[in-house]
């Protein structure tokens, strides 16, 4: 799982790109919270397009993200999400917490 | 046709993607969808997750992943020897999670469900897991739902 972290203003984008599941989950935490205190960015907007694949870890980690930055009166952005990942996130509710595109 | 095969690893996460890229492999004679394809790998990379996180919580342990092929229904076994889980039907339920890690969804045994034609759960406390996975592959799944 390659991640790639780069700010704008308020907003951190996240591309993510390979595998995301359990194994690679906590690293994008510690790498994401860092970064949100480093840069003072309260929204987070998460970049699908180049993930092949992802289970229930995934969904654990953008819900950790969300309450992050609901705690700092942000919001989650999900984009470029392939059908599959896309199945999961709206079995697991999130589609109604996060604003997709 | 039938086939079959066993692997056993340990409790280590990188070894969610061996198991999942393995079953994912094993069914490929079957010719499946993209959708059988995805749906079979995510389950079984959510039964073998479990296994290596809440099976065994932080300690080493064994995982064993059996697959079995008989016409067009493939059979998967997950099965830890680790510390068992003691209500079932509540681990089943939607978001429940038996981790203190606040990281996990609760969504593992409601996705392995989904994506598949039959689970059953068997477990016995301080003795292990076993899922078990079955699903019948070119039945005209949707690509999408």
């Amino acid at each position: 799982m390659n991640i790639e972290l780069s700010g704008q203003q308020q907003l951190l984008t996240v591309r993510l790109e390979g595998e995301l599941d359990h194994a690679s989950t906590g690293r994008i935490k510690d790498e994401l919270e860092a970064e949100l205190m480093h840069t003072g960015a309260k929204n987070v907007a998460f970049d699908f397009s180049a993930v092949t694949f992802m289970d229930s870890s995934g969904i654990g980690m953008i819900l950790g993200r969300y309450k992050t930055v609901k705690s700092l009166g942000g919001r989650i952005i999900l984009v470029g999400m392939s059908r599959e990942i896309e199945r999961i996130v709206k079995m697991s509710g999130i589609d109604k917490l996060a604003e997709i595109y | 046709m039938t086939n079959n095969f066993k692997l056993e690893f340990p409790n280590l996460a990188c070894n969610e993607g061996f198991a999942r890229m393995a079953a994912t492999a094993f069914i490929l004679e079957l010719d499946p969808t993209c959708a059988e394809l995805s749906e079979i790998k995510t389950a079984v990379s959510e039964a073998v997750t479990n296994a290596i996180i809440h099976g065994y919580k932080n300690k080493s342990g064994t995982v064993i992943l059996e697959g079995n092929l008989s016409e067009n229904t493939v059979t998967f076994t997950i099965t830890d020897f680790g510390e068992g889980i003691e209500n079932i039907e509540m681990a089943r339920k939607p978001l429940y999670t038996g981790s203190c890690d606040s990281e996990r969804s609760g969504m593992g045994f409601t996705i392995m469900e989904a994506f598949t034609d039959s689970m059953t759960v068997t477990s016995k406390k301080g003795e292990g897991t076993t899922v078990t996975l079955t699903k019948v592959i070119g039945k005209g799944a949707p690509e999408n739902d």
